[in-house]
């Protein structure tokens, strides 16, 4: 019963006093040194060769920053960097700009068709981003449907389809993201500037637009990531107007380049770290935006700005539809637009890859899902719940796959997976590399909602499990999951549909044997079938939609059966 | 449990090794020190309350007894046995937390049978503890809801029952009435001490609500910036603060800016010496403290031609209920202010109203010395 005080106190040493040994804690370290392997192994180490790479010349001599000073001396190649920042702001400022209207109206009048306009919005997360280029060159192209009827050719190959087909690939990603900025508000603001008396664009300019200031800065980034790493519309649409992501594809594929292919993906990385980072800093601040007493703001009827909305949501909702009804019609016609007769020959994919790709596609989709499912959830378990020292710098590097584009992670899956003599070798030219690339390419997102509904639960399970004698594994597998299935389900849904859809990753590693369906659309394009790359777009868009419902029934039924324990959860991720 | 014979707590020192033993506990959160040095014994059946402002460390002591952190120095012993390297599983204590960490998706029976399921424990065993304990806490009815069916002092009674169901030697409460609202906070206070009496269970519960500590405990371990300041009974703690913390912290304590006088004993507040309590308060001169609580305070007929007598002015009476408190200013041009508690119906003998002067004493066996700086 001594009361000490500070100053009779010896120091106190740094070193915690550590447990003995047990089997609980032995599983913990063997998973977070499991989890860490992966992301060193298919994050880090592949990013370290990239840019050791961009340092050596094709002879694998070190030659230090010549070839950056090579790519930005070469006018040809050095274009690339000013082309892909012009296309990138140019779509970004018209996504972000389309897409708030769009949410403005869905979110903030009493418009009618909401849901469905919504649906319409969505169609393009479906499809494979090279699909919007197909679909403008067979409505504008040379000999696009519109070219004929009105004798026009408006050139569209170039900077313009590009800005056009990635509008329309990023508007559900502005938008989702804006909807939920314009859904978080207060109405007791929208009271107080009713009540000061200010007009109508007043208020709007005072409390609607600083309310959504951080959903329009978060969409303004992802939008400029999304199209400044995409791949498969500039491909197909952009001619001779090279982007950097373009670029690499011809430095690596063309010209076996594989140096500057490496210097280019180091450039590229940077616009997408930068926008990541800011991104992340603005995120942080909008927590506080809303306090908790808010009042959900409800729409008052206002006739005349409800219609006009109406027709500008109608007309952005029909302009998206009859995109993707080309590419259907096109499909479905014997040649498109000479002869109008319907056919279903293109859908027997007589050239290449056809239903086996297809088939590829499905199943690298499905173990992406499930692989990806677990390894993302358990990791965020790890880091969220097992409080090691290893915690931060695992969250960290989780971050990373998001800002890296796809065309950079697959060249470094090159460097590391076809170097001779190494053991990583047995994987190329597999599904698992297809798998492990998708997994590790769309990795954060689900990453960030994993951990999100693991800080909703209560932080001491842990404790309450330990003091019992329960191993932590058992409340794992009995309390953690179960209340975090709906965010599971929301996760593997993300990867499936993503890993269905996407080109730029993948296009640098599928080998004889392993073609993809986005893929094959690529080289079927590039063969110049197009009708069976429009009928192969169609079966990727119908296999997402279908998956998509069978989700919705699955997180349905999810919800009814928790909803005897905890409010209904919300679907915490767009797509 | 229910069968075991209600001994009376043993406080440490007395037959056998104290049931919890801490000895030099040290630990820090990088460069922020949380706790040094502590020791303390803590006696078979005892409750005691850890007590102190947040962020005193009364809760990484806790979480250091139950394994959920570690120490960076020190020791920690249940009944004699070393566990400073034990893993929580293997200490057996049961614990509940401030939020009750009830798990949302297993039924109230569920939650209780939890710690009993890895236990290699047959069925029916299983589900004859389950229903002693939902009959102890009194919730036998909702056996098959879900915590988020319950009031907030259900499930308090639920993670209680959790807790105790593995018949732990040792019961852990972190703030486990602090989310409750005042009416179901007492009731359940009252509802932990009678359980814990009645099964003898040796308990330590943080609390930061010294009316808490004080109805509750057996000993209050009275803590400050890391440091133990006072151990003792409730009474002890409330009677005889030990240090100017503890006379602030516990209880209403009228706080008085003195001077010690040369005379040993005395010490002068204004314009009056004053004689305190016997003790060293420190040289002549040195500013110290007086310390009386207002119930401590005669007033009126009772005050005249007492020692320590003075004449003070009513600033405001303050109605609250059973007592009043009348404010009162000390003569002086500093005009130092005493709070004393009266009895409501003694009130309209007294002629107490604003800006009235009344005779005062302060009896020297109630009014504490501390020194200035503590």
């Amino acid at each position: 019963m001594v009361a000490l005080r500070a100053a009779d106190a010896p120091a106190i040493p740094d070193r915690t006093v550590g447990h003995r040994l047990h089997g609980e804690t032995v599983l913990g370290w063997a998973l977070v040194a499991l989890f860490a392997l992966f992301l060193y192994l298919f994050v880090l180490y592949p990013m370290a060769q990239v840019l050791w790479r961009s340092l050596l010349d094709n002879g694998g001599r070190f030659v230090g920053a010549a070839n950056y000073v090579r790519y930005v001396s070469t006018p040809a190649i050095a274009a690339s960097i000013t082309n892909s920042l012009t296309v990138s702001g140019l779509a970004t400022v018209v996504t972000v700009t389309l897409a708030f209207v769009y949410a403005y109206a869905l979110t903030r009048t009493r418009m009618r068709w909401g849901g469905l306009f919504r649906l319409a919005a969505m169609l393009p997360i479906f499809a494979p981003s090279l699909v919007q280029g197909l679909a403008f060159v067979y409505l504008f192209g040379n000999n696009g449907m519109v070219t004929r009827w009105t004798g026009v050719n408006v050139g569209i190959y170039g900077a313009k389809g590009i800005v056009l087909a990635e509008v329309f690939y990023s508007f559900p990603h502005a938008m989702l993201i804006l909807i939920a900025g314009l859904s978080a508000s207060d109405a007791r603001l929208y009271d107080a500037a009713a009540a000061l008396g200010a007009s109508r664009l007043k208020t709007f300019f005072s409390v609607t637009l600083p309310g959504v200031k951080y959903g329009l800065m978060s969409a303004c980034f992802v939008v400029f990531t999304l199209v400044i790493t995409d791949f498969g519309a500039p491909k197909v649409i952009g001619g001779k107007y090279s982007v950097m992501a373009t670029e690499i594809y011809d430095q690596v594929i063309g010209q076996q380049n594989f140096t500057m292919g490496a210097t280019v993906s180091v450039v590229l990385l940077i616009p997408a770290l930068v926008a990541f980072g800011v991104d992340r800093l603005v995120q942080r601040r909008q927590y506080s935006l809303i306090s908790s007493s808010a009042r959900p703001l409800v729409p008052r009827p206002r006739p005349v700005a409800d219609r006009l909305l109406f027709a500008y949501c109608a007309l952005v909702a029909l302009a998206i539809a009859a995109v993707y009804l080309a590419l259907l019609v096109s499909s479905l016609v014997r040649r498109w637009p000479y002869d109008l007769t319907p056919t279903l020959k293109h859908y027997a994919f007589d050239t290449i890859g056809g239903y086996a790709a297809l088939g590829n596609s499905v199943y690298v989709a499905a173990l992406t899902a499930v692989a990806g499912t677990v390894i993302v959830f358990v990791g965020a378990y790890l880091v969220e719940k097992r409080g090691t020292a290893l915690a931060a710098p695992l969250y960290m590097l989780s971050l990373l796959p998001v800002s890296i584009p796809g065309m950079v992670l697959g060249l470094a899956y090159i460097f590391v997976f076809n170097a001779p003599g190494s053991p990583l070798n047995r994987l190329y030219g597999t599904l698992a590399i297809l798998v492990i690339s998708n997994l590790v390419h769309y990795f954060t997102v689900p990453f960030l909602t994993a951990t999100g509904a693991l800080k909703q639960m209560d932080a001491e399970f842990e404790g309450v499990s330990a003091s019992l004698g329960v191993p932590f594994w058992r409340t794992f597998a009995r309390v953690t999951v179960p209340i975090a299935l709906p965010s599971i389900v929301a996760i593997s849904m993300y990867f499936f549909l993503n890993a269905m859809v996407t080109l730029s990753a993948v296009v640098f590693l599928v080998a004889p044997g392993t073609e993809l369906a986005a893929v094959a659309v690529l080289l079927m394009d590039d063969a110049g079938d197009t009708a069976q790359a429009a009928a192969m777009s169609v079966l990727i868009i119908a296999i997402g939609l279908a998956v998509r419902l069978v989700y919705w029934g699955l997180l349905a039924g999810v919800t009814r059966r928790t909803q005897a324990w905890t409010t209904p959860h919300e679907e915490g991720m767009p797509a | 449990m229910t069968d075991r014979p209600t001994a009376p707590p043993r406080p440490p020192g007395a037959a056998g090794p104290p049931a919890v033993e801490l000895e030099g506990i040290a630990k820090k959160f990088g460069v922020v020190v949380a706790l040094r040095g502590i020791s303390l014994a803590i006696g078979e059946g005892e409750l005691v309350c850890f007590l102190g402002p947040s962020g005193c460390g009364k809760t990484t002591l806790l979480r250091i007894v139950a394994g959920l952190e570690r120490q960076n120095a020190g020791v920690v012993r249940m009944a004699g046995r070393d566990v400073s390297r034990l893993p929580p599983a293997e200490r057996n204590y049961g614990i509940v937390f401030q939020s009750y960490a009830l798990f949302p998706n297993l039924t109230v029976a569920r939650n209780v049978a939890y710690g009993l399921e890895t236990r290699r424990m047959p069925r029916a065993a299983i589900a004859g503890r389950v229903n002693e304990l939902l009959e102890l806490v009194h919730l036998a009815a909702h056996r098959q809801r879900y915590p988020a069916q319950l009031s907030g002092g259900e499930q308090q009674r639920v993670a209680l029952a959790r807790a105790l169901a593995p018949s732990p030697s040792l019961l852990l409460l972190d703030e486990p009435l602090s989310a409750l609202d005042a009416r179901v906070r007492l009731a359940l206070r009252e509802e932990i001490r009678s359980l814990q009496r009645r099964l003898g269970v040796t308990t330590i519960m943080v609390t930061h609500d010294q009316d808490e500590a004080l109805t509750i405990a057996d000993r209050i371990v009275v803590m400050n910036h890391g440091v133990v300041e006072q151990v003792g009974t409730p009474v002890e703690i409330y009677t005889e603060p030990s240090s100017l913390f503890v006379a602030r912290f516990v209880g209403q304590m009228n706080l008085l800016p003195a001077t010690a006088c040369a005379r040993a004993g005395w010490a002068r507040v204004g314009a009056v010496d004053l004689r305190h309590r016997p003790a060293a308060a420190g040289a002549p001169g040195t500013p110290v403290v007086l310390g009386i609580r207002p119930e401590e305070v005669s007033v009126g007929p009772a005050a005249r031609g007492a020692e320590n007598e003075l004449v003070a002015r009513v600033c405001a009476l303050q109605f609250q209920g059973a007592l009043t408190r009348l404010e009162l200013a000390l003569p002086g041009e500093d005009g130092t202010r005493l709070d004393c508690d009266v009895a409501t119906q003694v009130l309209a003998a007294l002629r107490a109203a604003e800006g009235v002067e009344l005779p005062v004493a302060l009896r020297p066996g109630a009014l504490r010395v501390y020194p200035a700086q503590g």
